[in-house]
């Protein structure tokens, strides 16, 4: 499976962010994409994501599921939790599982991978924003999909939490899975290619 | 159906959970009609003949009560985003959120209509035939106010925008609603026209609104 993403140009109120961008991403690869605020990271995602429409170029995934279309075997983490508060862990997990296919970890399997087995019956609105921002990151092991479009996945982290999560992407990757991370602090993969984009100039 | 069968559980439950919706909407629709009597006076004749067009308005404003929100709390916590990488169009997505919003706000409305109706001096008759056009016209009045909902589902204040846009759309329900529900006072139009034009309302409603909020949806994701 390859993510190819050829000639990208993401323009934002009229400006233009990222221009001609052309990168192939192959199984088991993950893309670290770097840059100042404002340089498009988060609009790159999101264009991935197909949530942003590109003012010019496409970007498709090569070699998945026939049957299904790229944003149904795509992950997306963005800055928001997609929580509910009123609802607990649990439930919001099995939600997004059913939503999002299933066909991996259950929920207390993936919550004790981030470390948090013990707060799965709790009411997400009485967790810290680190917690949440874990039950959040536990949805990408509770539906099985190869690609990983992370924006900032490790915010309000501790250090357990993001190496936890670190060695949960390593496997994700080992299993023939994509990331393409936007971030600020080393997430902590040993081999994972890096994009640095820096206001209008690219440098792959 | 099991993805569409969980986001009609997780509404429900929210809907439960948060509280508000179905209890204070109801509250809501009990001072609309309480008021009225004060406003027109202790005539029971008079609010018997203006029984049905009360319960209707009142009725339609409490629709729109928790109706902004039907969005735009999936927007604010990312949600709105995350439904377009599930298996289901994001038609049926908003379709199953206005069916658990309608089930979990609207209806309660329209069991306790009957028992409100009452403070109006309605007889038998007009309470029945004004619940029953309640049943078939709310749809209609969800459906419109869920386009007005997710038009205005990313602005910050949008809930008085949602219903300047909306209200005027409702008229044509309201006209039907009223004139079919009068019908046991004697109203001029009987009942079988007006309630027919009214399910038609509905069912129209039901099959193009999912549409029009999805596009707005997508629009505004941009």
């Amino acid at each position: 499976m390859r993510l190819l993403a050829e000639n990208l140009t993401l323009e934002r109120g009229g400006r233009r962010l990222v221009a001609g961008l052309s990168f192939a991403l192959g199984a088991g690869e993950a893309l670290i994409v770097s840059g100042p605020n404002g340089a498009g990271k988060s609009s790159l995602l999101r264009g991935l994501a197909g949530l942003l429409g590109f003012a010019a170029g496409h970007a498709r995934l090569d070699g998945g599921a026939a049957d299904l279309t790229m944003a149904e075997q795509l992950h997306y983490l963005g800055h928001a939790d997609s929580l509910k508060g009123a609802l607990t862990a649990r439930e919001n997990l099995s939600f997004w599982a059913a939503l999002l296919g299933g066909g991996a970890l259950s929920e207390t399997e993936a919550l004790r991978r981030l470390g948090l087995p013990h707060v799965a019956d709790f009411p997400v609105r009485a967790l810290s924003a680190g917690q949440q921002r874990r039950v959040a990151l536990a949805r990408l092991f509770v539906a099985a999909r190869p690609l990983w479009l992370l924006d900032e996945p490790t915010t309000a982290l501790d250090a357990a939490a993001q190496d936890l999560f670190a060695a949960a992407m390593s496997e994700h990757l080992a299993g023939g899975g994509l990331i393409v991370a936007a971030t600020h602090a080393p997430l902590g993969l040993a081999s994972a290619r890096s994009l640095h984009l820096a206001g209008g100039a690219v440098a792959a | 159906m099991r993805p569409l069968l969980a986001l009609f559980v997780r509404e429900w439950r929210v809907a439960r959970r948060i509280g508000g919706g179905a209890a204070v909407g109801a509250v809501f629709f009990l001072i609309l009609v309480a008021i009225m009597p004060f406003a027109l006076g202790p005539d029971l004749r008079l609010l018997a003949k203006l029984g049905p067009a009360i319960l209707w308005i009142a009725a339609l404003l409490s629709t729109l009560l928790g109706l902004d929100r039907l969005f735009q709390a999936d927007a604010e916590d990312g949600s709105l985003d995350l439904y377009a990488h599930a298996a289901p169009p994001l038609e049926a997505i908003v379709l199953v959120k206005c069916a658990a919003h309608w089930t979990t706000s609207i209806l309660p409305l329209i069991v306790v209509a009957p028992l409100f109706g009452l403070m109006l001096a309605m007889d038998g008759p007009a309470l029945g035939l004004t619940t029953l056009t309640l049943l078939a016209g709310t749809p209609a009045l969800t459906m419109i106010g869920a386009i007005g909902a997710a038009l205005t589902a990313s602005l910050r204040r949008g809930g008085l925008l949602m219903a300047v846009l909306v209200l005027p759309l409702a008229i044509p329900a309201l006209i039907f609603g009223v004139a079919a529900a009068s019908a046991a006072t004697g109203g001029g139009a009987g009942f079988a026209t007006p309630f027919a034009a009214l399910a038609a309302i509905s069912l129209f409603a039901i099959a193009a609104a999912p549409f029009a909020c999805a596009a707005a949806i997508r629009l505004a994701r941009e």
